[in-house]
């Protein structure tokens, strides 16, 4: 594939111009003052500000209700992808389309619209109250705001690998008279794995830095349903910004584990790919 | 034996479609609902005056000149990076595109916190920008910048798998022949790359028409000055307006439908003709 010789195509000067300007400009530079800002905080302050108990019960609330999301995604975004690929049913195409909502709705809306359908005045948490279960104002809210958000990622991951599968595999097993469950645990999902990885790595993710549909549902008490970006933007509005960026960068670290652990898997898997076919 | 198996087979399809519809009807169609019947509880006409009040009006303008100004700076910057990484081969093209992808892992708080470490009273940049009058943070200009940010890959993204997947051959016997830069884009690359430039276009509109956090960030909350309408409906909600807040929110669910709409047409088209 890699080319020698002459480049005949024009344009490369231009356009890598514009891209590493305009990268620069709106992402680049940006992102380095938050690298200069903490170097002018000390060490010591640093950890003072990410150990308090506030900010630590933040972490442990956003860790725990982004990962409980994204493990129901995984399972329901598996589901869902399977229907949509596998099985002809009428509204099927109303189904593919709705999917993408939580992409385009506004996540304040979809906020507002949860918190007044899981309040206890609301259709679904007048339903549960009666058991006792609050769903609105508490972590079990925050998790269904999650699982909103975070939906569209799975499905949208592992549509296009079901799509592509290659169905001798499955009727091979058949023929020899594997039992449907054992076909889907053997040979289809051992392909679907990556791309569930990926679509959930990406929906915990973006769970994690959720703030727009979590901010309305929680209730935002200290110590049981703040979540991290939550405590950042309440430094914002005392001006603290020292204590705002020592908690970003932590953030940021988790964030690109997070983007370098997806990568990875792709990488891995597109090569076990190519490695097969030649 | 067989029949017993495609018996057992149906009844698994129809329990999973039974999932799969129970869960969208749920997490996707009933806070739809809610935004509706909760919008028009007072009546049309009090509906009416909620969509029409002056602060809704003003925040629609700001939402739609953001909206604008993200969609048209990340089409010029897609099409130049798409362009960039795939039609030329150089070193640190894998750190490139990974630092492209930036914006959409990085949560909306953090992104309005760099810009107002980057442009806020506590930046060196400060004295020089009041000097020459600018305001970023607290004003317009951070609003655009944010909703820039959190949709900067949104087009490139699109755009990179197609042109990887159609190769240069075509491109290069056009070079060779002589055709202007220009015209070979315009002639031979634009009709394939055609619906998923649109598809980026519509995910970037509609992605920044909603942004919320970064925005949040850099508004300062003037009301008429520096609201967006996903700000409105949070202001209004904040202040128990109730009815309001989903008469705002309402105009954001039409719009996003419509989107879906338009993305669920153009994934069709393009589908179709490849």
């Amino acid at each position: 594939m890699k080319k020698t010789g002459k480049r005949v195509i024009p344009g490369l000067n231009l356009t890598m111009g514009v891209t590493i300007a305009m990268l620069s400009i709106v992402v680049l530079i940006p992102l380095a003052s938050l690298a200069v800002y903490s170097s002018s905080l000390g060490m010591k302050e640093f950890f003072q500000v990410i150990t308090r108990e506030r900010v630590l019960s933040s972490f442990y609330v956003s860790f725990i209700t982004a990962f409980v999301a994204s493990a129901v995604n995984a399972v329901m975004g598996l589901i869902l992808a399977w229907v949509l690929v596998r099985y002809d049913f009428p509204g099927k195409r109303l189904m593919d389309g709705m999917i993408e909502l939580p992409f385009a709705l506004p996540t304040a809306v979809a906020g507002i619209a949860l918190t007044s359908l899981t309040s206890d005045q609301g259709l679904v948490g007048k339903f549960f109250a009666q058991f006792g279960i609050k769903i609105a104002y508490t972590r079990i809210g925050i998790t269904i705001a999650l699982v909103f958000i975070g939906i569209p990622f799975v499905v949208r991951a592992v549509q296009p690998v079901l799509e592509k599968l290659d169905g001798s595999y499955e009727e091979a097993a058949m023929v020899l008279g594997a039992k449907p469950a054992v076909i889907f645990r053997k040979v289809i999902f051992p392909e679907l794995m990556p791309a569930l990885f990926t679509g959930t790595g990406l929906a915990f993710g973006r769970c994690l830095g959720e703030y727009g549909s979590v901010v309305f549902i929680a209730g935002n008490k200290p110590y049981y349903t703040e979540i991290t970006p939550l405590i950042i933007m309440s430094e914002l509005q005392e001006y603290d910004y020292a204590s705002a960026t020592s908690i970003a960068l932590v953030m940021l670290f988790v964030s690109f584990l997070i983007l370098f652990g997806v990568n990875a898997i792709q990488a891995h898997n597109s090569k076990r790919i190519k490695g097969g076919n030649s | 034996m067989e029949a017993e198996k495609k018996e057992q087979s149906q009844l698994v399809k129809w329990l999973l479609i039974g999932i799969s519809v129970l869960f969208l009807v749920i997490m996707l169609v009933l806070p739809l609902f809610v935004v509706v019947t909760e919008a028009l509880r007072k009546g049309w006409e009090f509906y009416v005056s909620a969509i029409t009040d002056e602060y809704t009006i003003k925040a629609l303008i700001l939402t739609i000149e953001a909206t604008v100004a993200a969609v048209i700076c990340n089409t010029i910057f897609g099409l130049c990076a798409a362009w960039a990484l795939t039609r030329f081969h150089f070193r640190g093209k894998k750190i490139l595109t990974t630092l492209i992808d930036i914006p959409v892992t990085v949560s909306p708080i953090i992104a309005g916190l760099i810009y107002i470490l980057v442009f806020g009273k506590q930046s060196f940049l400060y004295p020089y920008l009041q000097q020459a009058g600018i305001k970023i943070v607290f004003a317009v200009p951070g609003i655009i910048l944010a909703t820039i940010f959190v949709t900067f890959p949104f087009v490139s993204r699109e755009l990179i798998p197609v042109l990887e997947s159609i190769g240069t051959d075509e491109e290069e016997a056009a070079a060779l022949m002589g055709a202007k830069g220009l015209t070979i884009f315009r002639k031979i690359t634009f009709p394939h790359i055609k619906w998923a430039f649109l598809y980026g276009i519509v995910l970037c509109t509609a992605r920044a028409m909603g942004e919320f956090g970064a925005v949040s960030v850099l508004s300062g909350h003037l009301r008429g000055v520096t609201n967006t309408l996903p700000l409105h409906v949070e202001i209004l909600f904040n202040e128990f307006q109730y009815v309001p807040a989903f008469a705002v929110s309402s105009i954001l669910v039409i719009l996003a439908v419509i989107l879906l709409v338009i993305r669920s047409i153009v994934e069709y088209r393009g589908k179709k003709e490849t």
